[in-house]
């Protein structure tokens, strides 16, 4: 177990190397946000593996942890992707955690960053009453496993993702569009999708739609 | 399948014969296309219905028919400027949505809200809970058919219609609160008007219910119906009135007390009927608890006095990070995850809207029931489609 | 023998032209009387309080484009509703409004009501079915297994009086409440009777065939401009009708102290159409199963038991 948490440890720091900018760059932001005026009290700088919740989840599900991270009294996990179901089922299921509701499945997209996806999963506990956040990173082309075992309303969420993101789920029963028509051409929510569609779409769009009553 | 519509009594022998007919005659089920275009799919919601006679055999929910990008618009403008966009969510409630959005900024900004202005805040919240409810019922009953019901919650919307545009001269879409507090004091007489309301609403509130609380033909309308349990709900994403009204409780005003929920007198009104019924019977609570909490926060405004805005930059700049908040909305949990790169635009902003999430269980509640049922459900969970869209 | 032809001619338009006067004005008063009830004014455009909105809303209906359904069969769809206003007027033909104003007298008049106000149903399937789409269909379908239900035990709930008055005939039956009205003797046979004709009527809280929350307008769904109007000008003659039945079985027809016989006719009418919009504002509407459910198992068994009381007591007395 010991052994487990140190190897952890140094990932963590691993992480961290690949993506330096974090805690110096918040530190520098929130100052220059605070600098103004007198700044609300800050958090306490916080070891986040005292907290229960991460010493929880990390003694039992250490192995699937990449990363905690803790931020304006938010606990966020980063999880490698196979681990995902397999953490939700005990989040889920275990008597500490007893994280019953999956609030929201969200997508992110990163252009400039190695793995550009980022699956965030919020969760609460109706009887515990807190929550959690949990991240995963994906590759351009890669698919994460849908939480539909563990939580059904995750059927409308990832689809909601897959739609706005393009971010497949492994194992989804019925992985469509959700809010756009179904022969819409890529997913709005990429950085790289311009804020007024492709570029003449909307002539081709008036062409296709509106023909009968073309006078735009 | 004409035939079927005919003998479909919906009693037990009903069944019974239906099953028999289904596989002697190989019937096949009806597809009904309710919606986008339907009285009472209170907005652009279509479902596709798989009929055999009467009953329900299957649902698709299709959604979309409102949706305006308004996560990729968030993107393109500053934290100030999307705040009016939060109104075109559920905007029946417009108040209760800039409340999630705004406390979502000050979570990320850290900036403490003066007294005052939570207390004005919360006070506007709660009315539009009322209005938000009142519509509900208004609808509800619509669909079930007692007109008059209608017309009678309308009246009442109306007086906190009227609060709303003396506070900030909108009555629907009112952007009223602000990164740092709301935008301008109360004026004067405006709470000697909503005491008026106050005092008033119980009254009428006893109206609705001695047209349909005990009416035999809404009973039977709605107790029993569309049954969901409280574990099931949960696994469905229901939030909000509905989930309370499945025996679980859980609001996130009591549980995760933002503002100054924890320091009003209250309690969270909760049903373990799991049915519509239940569900009625949850809301109606609500808004007499609702209004309680309105007449706490106008005798605390009356006394304190202070600033309504606290200090915050010009330009609204957050810290690197991320945050997510999340408010009882009328409708349940309106929950806002922004991710911010240090600019004055949010990176990602994504909102969790309570009635998409509500909308996860109908297929489940409505399967087996009649299509009258449909509507009734559809009323009961109370949807916007401005919400659930984007 | 040509001068009686005239005469009965005369009759007819006198009654048709006055009671779709009545019936067009009838939606006047729902509108206003409801209006009143659920805190608003009705209509107040057209004309002082809005007196000429029946006869503007029938230039309208009147003016507006005839849309035929592309998958409608065609005939059978303009021929429904022409068949659902005939069957509505001609029942009128008989109603004795006072004891020698009615277009004919009939020694089977309660029959030929019953029969007519059947044969009315069959429109409505007749339109569900050719419109030629879903909604409609379910309309046509629940209405006629409404109104074939509700019938047998508004024909039962009548029966109680028949028995009494020991005639088919409007006018001996109106007679035979010379001294005692019929609700008296048969109160049950009434609350029946007022619930069947709800049913009947397709009414709230039985109004299931054009729910307009569940099935958009039901079987007048495709419907539109004047053939539309003739559905809404049945369905209001049919109120008329079930009213008018009403009185002369339960209430006593014409009789009354001092005023003249049609005023006695007329305000009794009146007071049941009041009680229908009440009942409109009032009340939510059924389920279907529901609604079956209570025809079957709970109406028919009062109406059955009703006669059997109604048969020992005659032959006790």
């Amino acid at each position: 177990m010991a052994g487990e948490k140190e190897k952890k440890v140094s990932k963590g720091e691993v992480k961290e190397e690949r993506k330096p900018k974090a805690p110096a760059a918040e530190e520098a932001a929130k100052k220059k946000a605070a600098a103004p005026k007198d700044e609300a009290p800050q958090e306490p700088q916080v070891d986040v593996d005292t907290l229960p919740l991460v010493k929880r989840v990390k003694e039992v599900k250490g192995e699937f942890i990449e990363d905690v991270k803790y931020f304006r009294g938010e606990i966020t996990f980063l999880v490698k992707k196979e681990g995902i179901v397999d953490l939700c089922h005990f989040l889920k299921d275990d008597s500490e955690t007893q994280f019953d509701f999956l609030t929201e499945v969200i997508g992110t997209h990163y252009p400039e960053r190695e793995k550009p996806f980022e699956v965030v999963y919020h969760l609460y506990s109706t009887s515990k009453k807190h929550r959690v956040r949990l991240k995963v990173q994906l590759a351009e082309d890669e698919e994460v496993e849908s939480v539909f075992p563990v939580w059904r309303s995750a059927t409308w969420y990832e689809r909601e993702v897959y739609d706005m993101l393009g971010i497949r789920f492994a194992n989804h029963p019925d992985l469509k569009r959700i809010l756009l028509p179904d022969d819409w051409e890529g997913h709005p929510l990429r950085k790289d999708y311009p804020l007024q569609g492709p570029p003449g779409y909307r002539e081709a769009w008036i062409k296709a739609h509106c023909a009968s009553t073309n006078k735009l | 399948m004409m035939e079927k519509g005919l003998m479909d009594k919906g009693s037990v022998e009903g069944q019974v014969t239906e099953d028999l007919m289904r596989d002697t005659l190989k019937t096949r089920e009806m597809w009904l296309n309710m919606g986008p275009q339907h009285p009472s799919t209170h907005g652009v919601l279509r479902l596709i219905l798989a009929l055999e006679g009467e009953r329900i055999v299957d649902t698709e929910i299709v959604i979309g028919y409102l949706h305006r990008g308004m996560e990729k618009l968030a993107e393109a403008k500053t934290y100030p400027q999307f705040l009016p966009y939060t109104d075109r969510l559920d905007y029946i409630s417009s108040h209760a949505m800039n409340f999630g959005y705004v406390l979502a900024v000050e979570k990320l900004m850290g900036i403490e809200v003066p007294e005052r202005a939570q207390y004005i805040r919360v006070m506007m919240a709660e009315l539009t809970r009322i209005s938000s409810h009142l519509i509900w019922l208004a609808t509800h009953a619509l669909d079930i058919g007692a007109m008059t019901v209608f017309l009678y919650c309308f009246r009442e919307r109306e007086m906190i219609l009227d609060l709303f545009e003396m506070a900030c001269g909108a009555r629907l879409t009112t952007s009223y609160f602000r990164i740092g507090g709301v935008a301008h004091d109360l004026p004067d007489g405006f709470i000697e008007q909503a005491r008026e309301f106050c005092k008033i609403f119980p009254k009428k509130a006893q109206d609705y219910d001695d047209l349909i609380l005990k009416n035999r033909i809404w009973l039977s309308r709605t107790v029993n119906v569309a049954k969901i349990s409280g574990e099931e709900g949960l696994n469905l994403g229901l939030t909000g009135p509905n989930i309370r009204g499945s025996g679980v409780y859980w609001d996130i005003r009591k549980d995760e007390p933002y503002s100054n929920y924890d320091k009003l007198d209250w309690e969270i009104a909760v049903e373990h009927g799991c049915d519509v019924y239940a569900r009625y019977l949850v809301r109606l609570k609500e808004m007499r608890e609702s209004c309680k909490i309105v007449s706490q926060c106008l005798d605390i405004l009356e006394k304190l006095d202070g600033p309504v805005m606290a200090k915050v930059p010009k330009v609204i700049k957050p810290p690197e990070g991320e945050v997510y908040a999340s408010v009882e909305a009328p409708k349940g949990e309106l929950g806002f995850y922004i991710v911010s790169d240090g600019s004055p635009k949010p990176y990602r902003l994504k909102i969790r809207a309570p009635s998409f999430a509500n909308l996860i269980s109908v297929p489940t509640m409505v399967r087996g029931h009649m299509v009258a049922d449909v509507i009734a459900v559809i009323g009961s969970i109370d949807v916007v489609l401005g919400e659930v869209d984007r | 023998m040509a001068q009686e032809l005239v005469l009965v001619v005369i009759k007819m338009i006198v009654v048709f032209a006055v009671a779709l006067l009545i019936v067009a004005y009838l939606t006047y008063f729902e509108r206003k009387i409801i209006g009143h009830m659920q805190l608003r004014l009705g209509p107040m455009r057209v004309g002082p309080h809005g007196l000429l909105q029946p006869i503007a809303d029938g230039l309208k209906l009147f003016v507006k484009e005839d849309i035929v359904p592309h998958d409608s069969d065609r005939w059978t769809f303009y021929f429904a509703p022409i068949l659902n206003l005939v069957c509505a007027l001609v029942l009128l033909a008989v109603i004795p409004f006072s004891y020698n104003f009615m277009v004919t007298r009939l020694n089977i008049g309660v029959l030929y009501v019953l029969s007519l106000a059947s044969v009315g149903t069959i429109a409505l399937l007749l339109a569900g079915w050719s419109s030629g789409s879903k909604y409609p269909i379910m309309g046509g379908l629940r209405s006629a297994a409404q109104i074939f239900s509700y019938e047998i035990f508004l024909g039962f709930s009548i029966m109680g009086v028949l028995m009494i008055s020991g005639s088919l005939d409007l006018v001996k039956i109106v007679e035979a409440q010379s001294k005692v009205w019929n609700i008296v003797y048969q109160p049950v046979a009434f609350v029946v009777y007022v619930i069947a004709a709800l049913g009947e009527l397709n009414r709230v809280p039985f109004d299931l065939p054009e729910a307009e929350n569940e099935l958009v307008a039901g079987f007048h769904t495709e419907y539109s401009g004047f053939k539309f109007a003739y559905f809404f000008l049945a369905e209001y003659a049919n109120m008329i009708v079930v009213s008018c039945m009403a009185v002369i079985l339960f209430l006593g027809g014409w009789k009354g102290p001092v005023l003249p016989g049609i005023v006695w006719f007329l305000i009794k009418m009146c007071a049941f159409f009041y009680f229908f919009i009440w009942v409109r504002a009032t009340f939510p509407r059924y389920r279907y199963d529901q609604f079956m459910r209570i025809g079957w198992k709970i109406m028919l068994p009062i109406a059955l038991a009703n006669i059997v009381v109604t048969g020992v007591v005659m032959m006790l007395v």
